[in-house]
């Protein structure tokens, strides 16, 4: 039972960071680079920028649900599990997720290491 | 927001197409603080010790332990480096890259909080980091900066905010990262 939680928490943990890192990662492409922005419009242009994103919000309401599953996972689990084993099932949800949400190119070399990635997943959860 | 792309895109030019070693800084600390602040945080909550799914309030007391609080506010920091490194690459870059955080995981788990990390495990980790290893050469960015005035969902909200950001990069900035092995 207490595995059935354990891995109930890390796939709750992977599809909520997938969802929080894909709304994220297009909010910030749209803000633009923000080193760039800093440089030529300040900080507070680039912190305006970010508030006043929808996506940013969604991400964020996202990774706290992500945050506290993982709050509750870690009580329970090891964190050499929990930790690499939800981030992992997040690194390959994101590949596919980055392709068909963000339309980035997801090459041959990017699908190798999301199995490589899969393959360590299913180590630790040996 | 479109007048103050067209100026940064103009004044930047070669730097979107280079990881200078700013931005290597940037993943560095996206994989230094994440490691850390899982590390403490989960230090912290096993200092707090289980939580039943049935005992909710008990989860808010636990972000009131130091050290919880501590993890918290590392993977804060996390996260605003991790956006900062979104702005200028793909999600599928900035995972991997910044994934030596298992190895500074194993390695805090191991003998900071002293958990038994097996030969599989071991193992696994490798393959993961093989995988880093595979997309750590592919360009740094491949994407159009999305337009949500294409998406049904957010259309409305931005045409609310008339002006605010949304504007799709120009396409020679889909360039590599000038990183390649």
């Amino acid at each position: 039972m207490k595995h059935a939680y354990i891995w109930g928490g890390i796939l709750t943990i992977a599809f909520f960071s997938v969802v929080g890192d894909v709304l994220l990662a297009r909010a910030m492409k749209q803000v633009g680079d923000v080193h760039a922005l800093w440089r030529s419009a300040g900080l507070w242009t680039v912190v305006s920028r970010v508030a006043s994103n929808p996506n940013i919000f969604m991400g964020v309401a996202a990774m706290t649900v992500a945050f506290f599953t993982l709050l509750f996972a870690l009580s329970w689990g090891d964190l050499s599990l929990v930790a690499p084993a939800a981030a992992s099932l997040t690194f390959i949800g994101n590949a596919f997720a980055a392709k068909i949400f963000l339309h980035e190119k997801v090459d041959r070399r990017r699908w190798i290491a999301a199995l490589l990635v899969a393959a360590g997943v299913a180590l630790l959860a040996g | 927001m479109g007048h103050l792309s067209a100026h940064s895109d103009s004044s930047l030019g070669n730097d979107k197409r280079i990881v200078t070693f700013r931005k290597y800084l940037v993943l560095a600390g996206v994989t230094v603080f994440g490691a850390a602040g899982d590390s403490v945080l989960s230090h912290g909550m096993k200092q707090v010790g289980n939580i039943s799914i049935h005992d909710l309030p008990s989860l808010i007391f636990a972000v009131l332990n130091p050290v919880v609080a501590l993890g918290i506010l590392l993977l804060l920091i996390f996260i605003v480096l991790n956006m900062t490194a979104l702005s200028w690459a793909d999600l599928t870059y900035v995972l991997p890259a910044t994934s030596m955080g298992y190895v500074l995981l194993a390695l805090s788990a191991r003998f900071i909080l002293h958990e038994q990390v097996s030969l599989m495990r071991w193992l696994g980790i490798v393959l993961i980091s093989g995988g880093v290893g595979f997309i750590a050469g592919s360009p740094a960015l491949t994407s159009h900066a999305p337009d949500d005035s294409k998406s049904p969902l957010l259309a409305a909200k931005g045409a609310a905010r008339n002006g605010a950001p949304g504007n799709p990069a120009p396409a020679e900035e889909v360039v590599s990262s000038g990183v390649e092995p």
